[in-house]
């Protein structure tokens, strides 16, 4: 029912960088309380136009809920959220466990193409094009609830390319999934990089992050602690936070 | 023999000699009572999606009223409806008192309210798990609330049987507006008040066992339909 997320942003606009670069994305000091808690304490981050940012830190530490803000969907006490005006309008997010409509797998892209104003005559194309990177030719008229975990979630994935989304955020989308569809899904996520999309991938998985990321965001109680390279953070995380989550010792 | 068997050994015989009588009232209640369904789904399938999903202030009164109207009396329904459409009414022009039209009217004020109810209960609840999805995808109002009515359709489907069920089973409202007058506006619920009045209980007792069968068989059909469109949908 609302705008197209990404629409409208709160007025804020961040300096460019050293080289005169925008990020794609900015976000400055936002806050979200709920019931008296600090779910995000002021998180500020700008985000490379390109590439891959893996969103890392235990479990609480305000990942989902930064996505959520992003988008818009749940509103924010303070702070404000900045999109660089090319992605900006062109925002699609996958969650975690994939809700998909009472359709068949083509329906369900069907739909979102219409949802995302997909000239009528081009949708037939856009559909099979959806259908064949997805991979799912052979599942395309079966009742998409019907299908496996990881099969939703390739449905899910290439829905949000339906929006050919320049900026896509990903909260863990293969967190329930065998290697195989782990698989399948990080070639989606990696065909969405190299067509020029930056993406923003929350996950808990080190592999996952080692795989795909260029960069890491590691958030803990809200805040962002770290924010470097993928080599760096894996190999020489700065926050004694940091250390402990890599570690695989239990944040609090 | 008593009363029960009689009747329905009557009401066998009734079926078997496919009395045209007969025919022509199940007909009758089947066309007002389906008219009348198709009038308050129009009406209110929409409203109910949009008491479901649209935020207004005072929607939580309106969702109040339109769940107390679900128990509208049928009667007091007739009684307005007769005012509305007598000659010194506003429709009185319109010279529709003792037809099937204004039956059609009156039963579908009545059936709209449980329509709209049941369908606002079925969407809220689909649009509990559809809400962050459909506005991460920037869904438009109108887009969203046809996403979930086409999404609920076999439930709705339910919400619909149970507004059939209340027209096909009233008699107040098309008593008093359609005047239970011979080959004209005589149903099911009329004639069988009429044969009790007069005394012919078996015959009574025998439309009765129609009117029974009837609503069970079409029960029965749309939930069979419902089931295997659902298995296909689904899964």
């Amino acid at each position: 029912m609302a705008d197209r997320p990404g629409s409208s942003v709160i007025p804020f606009a961040p300096t460019p960088g050293a080289g005169g670069e925008l990020p794609a994305l900015a976000l400055q000091g936002l806050v979200i309380e709920r019931g008296g808690k600090r779910l995000l304490d002021g998180l500020t981050a700008r985000l490379p136009r390109s590439g891959i940012t893996a969103v890392m830190g235990p479990n609480g530490a305000g990942k989902s809920l930064a996505l959520r803000a992003i988008m818009g969907l749940i509103p924010v006490n303070s702070g404000a959220v900045w999109m660089h005006p090319s992605v900006a309008g062109a925002v699609a997010l996958v969650f975690q466990r994939p809700v998909l409509l009472r359709r068949s797998v083509r329906a369900n892209l069907a739909h979102a193409l219409k949802v995302f104003g997909v000239p009528r005559r081009e949708r037939p194309q856009r559909l099979t094009e959806l259908i064949r990177l997805g991979g799912l030719t052979n599942l395309a008229d079966r009742p998409a609830r019907a299908l496996s975990g990881g099969e939703q979630q390739r449905v899910a994935m290439v829905r949000a390319f339906a929006a050919q989304p320049r900026l896509l955020l990903l909260d863990e989308p293969t967190a329930s999934l065998d290697p195989q569809h782990t698989g399948a899904i990080e070639w989606l996520i990696r065909t969405a990089a190299e067509g020029g999309a930056k993406v923003i991938l929350v996950t808990h998985d080190n592999g996952q992050a080692h795989r795909l990321a260029d960069d890491v965001l590691f958030l803990h109680h809200g805040r962002a602690l770290e924010h470097t390279s993928r080599s760096r953070f894996f190999d020489r995380p700065v926050s004694a936070e940091a250390r402990a989550y890599l570690a695989g010792d239990l944040l609090l | 023999m008593d009363p029960f068997s009689s009747a329905f050994v009557a009401a066998l015989e009734l079926i078997a000699s496919l009395d045209p009588n007969l025919l022509e009232v199940i007909g009758l209640s089947l066309r007002v009572s389906l008219t009348a369904l198709a009038l308050a789904c129009l009406i209110g399938l929409p409203l109910g999606a949009l008491l479901a999903v649209v935020r207004f202030p005072g929607r939580g009164a309106v969702v109040v009223l339109v769940s107390a109207l679900m128990g509208l009396p049928p009667v007091v329904v007739g009684l307005v409806v007769y005012v509305t459409f007598s000659a010194s009414g506003p429709l009185g022009p319109l010279q529709l008192l003792y037809t099937p039209t204004v039956m059609v009217v009156a039963q579908a004020i009545l059936v709209t309210p449980i329509v709209a109810a049941l369908a606002r209960q079925v969407i809220a609840d689909l649009n509990v798990e559809y809400d962050e999805t459909l506005r991460s995808m920037g869904t438009s109002g109108r887009m969203t609330i046809a996403t979930l009515v086409w999404d609920a359709r076999y439930s709705l489907l339910t919400a619909a049987l149970a507004g059939l069920g209340r027209a096909l089973a009233e008699v107040g409202a098309v008593m008093i507006v359609g005047g239970n007058i011979n080959h004209v506006t005589r149903m099911m619920t009329t004639a069988i008040a009429l044969e009790t009045s007069r005394g012919d209980l078996s015959m009574a007792m025998a439309l009765g066992i129609i009117l029974i069968a009837l609503t069970i068989a079409i029960n029965g059909a749309v939930m069979a339909v419902r089931n295997g469109m659902e298995r296909r949908a689904y899964g």
